[in-house]
């Protein structure tokens, strides 16, 4: 089976990728286009839109229509092509620090207009590519290059922050469970509007190394231990509830999608 | 035959019609004075043509999506002033190095910052030609009458498609806001000019392969053609690289697709150059300004005659060498500091006399300065 969805979707002349050993990004993909795969979608109608980051350079190894774009504003060149060819399924592929700091406005407004584009991001609570520096979902407490005594930051709820925003489909998921990520992938694309993953992930070279959080595979195991399913969140008692991170599909919703509105007007003329 | 359309237009409204004359389906912006009106009239013109128009969050989200709807088939456009077009910049870059067609309007007001929102400048000339970062070339057309404004939306467009590169069209406050009567072509007397198509099939295509003109084909979004497109140095295939000789290729490439086809995108206009011995260069409103003057003056008995660039980036460098080799002497007025003087100096101060007025407190140059600048200076 991976065999077959790197053959059909990967660039393998690309291969090997730019990431590190233990890095969470590889898996993320996976799963991505193995939902891809199960909605049996039409390569040359999937456009993949990235910002700039490690997450972000998953579009380069993508055999889809990709575009690996500025820092900060995936979605606003991903709004563009979806609005300019409704057809395309348009999938975004973000960083944390891509999607919530420097492209946290753009967020906002493609959620508020329901603008049919599945967000996905790679939250590995740092920012990679530029080496450790700690972003807007670094956990208060924690440590980055530039948060050397830890981070006295809050730190941002991004599914919260969509869901507020207009999304109409919200959910996360971690690296510990693949088709958790397959499925929510999935039902995203197949929503008609703004969805929204989020998805926890590891960065052991940074994040991992700074905070002593052990070798990959033990930072996979404590996003296991530190996530609870929805529906067991919502069994437990308030004082059980703290401090755990809840997984799975938080929010739907249904809404006219931007392009459909639009094109509501061009065809009253 | 279709009977002529004359019109009384905004140098604003002028832009938008040239722009879907052009075959502009897609507006994104973000309002700012003194360009709003492009933004307000392509809300309203662009649905009935099937077209797309989105107000985003700001310039840089605007941009963005402009090139995105390029990317997808469109041919799009986005408007703004001063302070946005700053923010436009790092995606204008994109544009450049991933090769996608595009026009960008600044109609300039009065700056740094803030500025002074509602009166004329010609602050961004530079900024036009240098404003992203890193090596490369670029095209700006600088229209000074409405119906220049929209001949030269057109020609933006063209050369956009043309050379798969961003277009910035300059205007001032003057140009945008003033109104004046144009004669529209006739449908069918307008020459449209699209981006290259894919010759070969999607096996053996290479999306930044150079072609003849040093331009590569371009395949858009949805038509089967799977290709990466990266702001990072990229080779043929668009696939991200380090390889020092293919970045040195690319660069050169990109700047020498539009330096070396030089004659293809410069256009100017001259005035009563027919005998002239001495010359003044200037361009947007200014020009306006400066054709009465020549008028007083020639009247007086001065032999002077008016170089207007309309393609002021890349600037018309073989007709100023040669307004360098045959005038007495070589005047630039612009309201700014000396922007455009610079590249007149460069080009001509080897052979002649090169000297500059402006004025920068956000009035227009008057004829009658003009003319004591002449005289006197
Ligand atoms: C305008 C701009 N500012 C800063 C940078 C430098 N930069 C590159 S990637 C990055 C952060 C990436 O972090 P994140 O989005 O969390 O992605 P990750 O690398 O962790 O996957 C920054 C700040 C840039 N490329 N462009
Ligand atoms: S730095 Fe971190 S996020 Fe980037 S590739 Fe390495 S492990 Fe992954």
């Amino acid at each position: 089976m991976t065999n077959y969805l790197i053959e059909k979707y990967y660039r393998t002349e690309r291969l090997p990728h730019i990431w590190c050993p233990g890095c969470g990004n590889g898996i993320v993909l996976k799963a991505i286009v193995k939902a891809i795969d199960n909605l049996n979608l039409n390569q040359n109608e999937v456009c993949v839109v990235s910002g700039i980051g490690c997450s972000s350079r998953a579009t380069g190894y993508l055999d889809f229509n990709t575009v690996h774009t500025t820092h900060g504003r995936a979605l606003a060149f991903a709004t563009g092509i979806k609005f300019a060819n409704p057809k395309l399924h348009v999938v975004v592929i973000t960083g944390d620090g891509d999607c919530a700091a420097i492209g946290g406005n753009h967020l906002i407004h493609a959620a508020r207009r329901n603008i049919d584009i599945t967000t996905i991001v790679f939250n590995n609570n740092i920012y990679g590519m530029t080496g450790g520096q700690y972003s807007p979902t670094t956990p208060t407490g924690d440590k980055g290059t530039t948060a050397p005594y830890g981070n006295i930051d809050p730190n941002f709820d991004l599914c919260e922050l969509a869901k507020s925003a207009g999304a109409t489909y919200v959910s996360r998921s971690t690296v510990y469970g693949v088709n958790m990520i397959t499925k929510q992938v999935e039902e995203g694309i197949k929503n008609k509007g703004f969805s929204f993953i989020e998805i926890l992930t590891t960065c052991p070279t940074y994040y991992g190394r700074k905070n002593k959080k052990g070798n990959a595979a033990e930072m996979i195991k404590q996003l296991n231990e530190i996530t609870i399913n929805v529906n067991a969140y919502n069994n437990l008692p308030q004082e059980k509830r703290e401090n755990k991170i809840v997984i799975g599909e938080l929010y739907k919703d249904i809404r006219e999608e931007y392009t459909e509105k639009y094109d509501r007007l061009i065809k009253s003329f | 035959m279709t009977v002529e359309k004359i019109k009384l237009m905004q140098g604003n409204e002028a832009c938008v019609e040239g722009a879907v004359a052009a075959g502009m389906r897609f507006f994104a912006g973000y309002p700012i004075t003194p360009s709003t009106e492009i933004a307000e009239i392509s809300a309203a013109k662009l649905p009935r043509v099937g077209g797309k128009f989105i107000q985003m969050e700001d310039e840089i989200a605007s941009i963005s999506a402009v090139i995105g709807a390029s990317l997808a088939g469109k041919k799009a456009m986005t408007a703004t002033s001063g302070p946005g077009f700053s923010l436009k910049q790092e995606s204008i870059g994109y544009a450049v190095i991933a090769e996608i067609p595009c026009v960008i309007v600044n109609v300039q007001r009065g700056g740094p910052s803030t500025g002074m929102p509602t009166s004329p400048a010609q602050g961004d000339v530079m900024q036009a030609r240098w404003g992203t970062h890193g090596d490369h070339s670029i095209i700006a057309l600088y229209p000074s009458t409405v119906k220049e404004v929209y001949d030269t939306t057109i020609k933006a467009f063209n050369l956009a498609e043309k050379y798969r590169t961003p277009v910035i069209l300059l205007m001032d406050e003057v140009i945008g806001h003033m109104r004046e009567k144009v004669v529209l072509p006739r449908e069918g007397e307008i020459k449209i000019y699209n981006r290259k198509k894919p010759t070969v099939s999607p096996e053996e295509y290479k999306p930044y392969k150079a072609t003849d003109d040093m331009v590569p084909e371009m395949a858009n979004i949805g038509e089967g053609y799977r290709y990466h497109v990266t702001g990072l140095v990229h080779d043929e295939f668009g696939n991200p690289t380090n390889n020092n000789v293919t970045a040195e290729e690319l660069i050169k490439r990109l700047v020498n697709k539009i330096e070396n086809n030089i004659d293809d995108i410069v256009e100017y206009e001259e005035y009563k150059m027919e005998d002239a011995e001495e010359v003044i260069v200037a361009y947007g409103s200014t020009a306006r300004s400066v054709k009465s003057a020549i008028d007083i003056l020639r009247d007086r008995g001065r032999k002077i005659g008016l170089f207007k660039p309309i393609t002021i980036w890349p600037s018309p460098k073989k007709e100023l060498e040669l307004l360098g080799k045959n005038m007495k002497r070589i005047l630039v007025v612009e309201m700014n500091m000396g922007q455009y003087l610079l590249e007149v100096e460069r080009i001509c101060r080897k052979y002649t006399e090169v000297k500059g007025y402006g004025r920068v407190n956000g009035e227009l140059i008057s004829p009658n300065e003009i003319v004591s600048f002449v005289e006197e200076g």
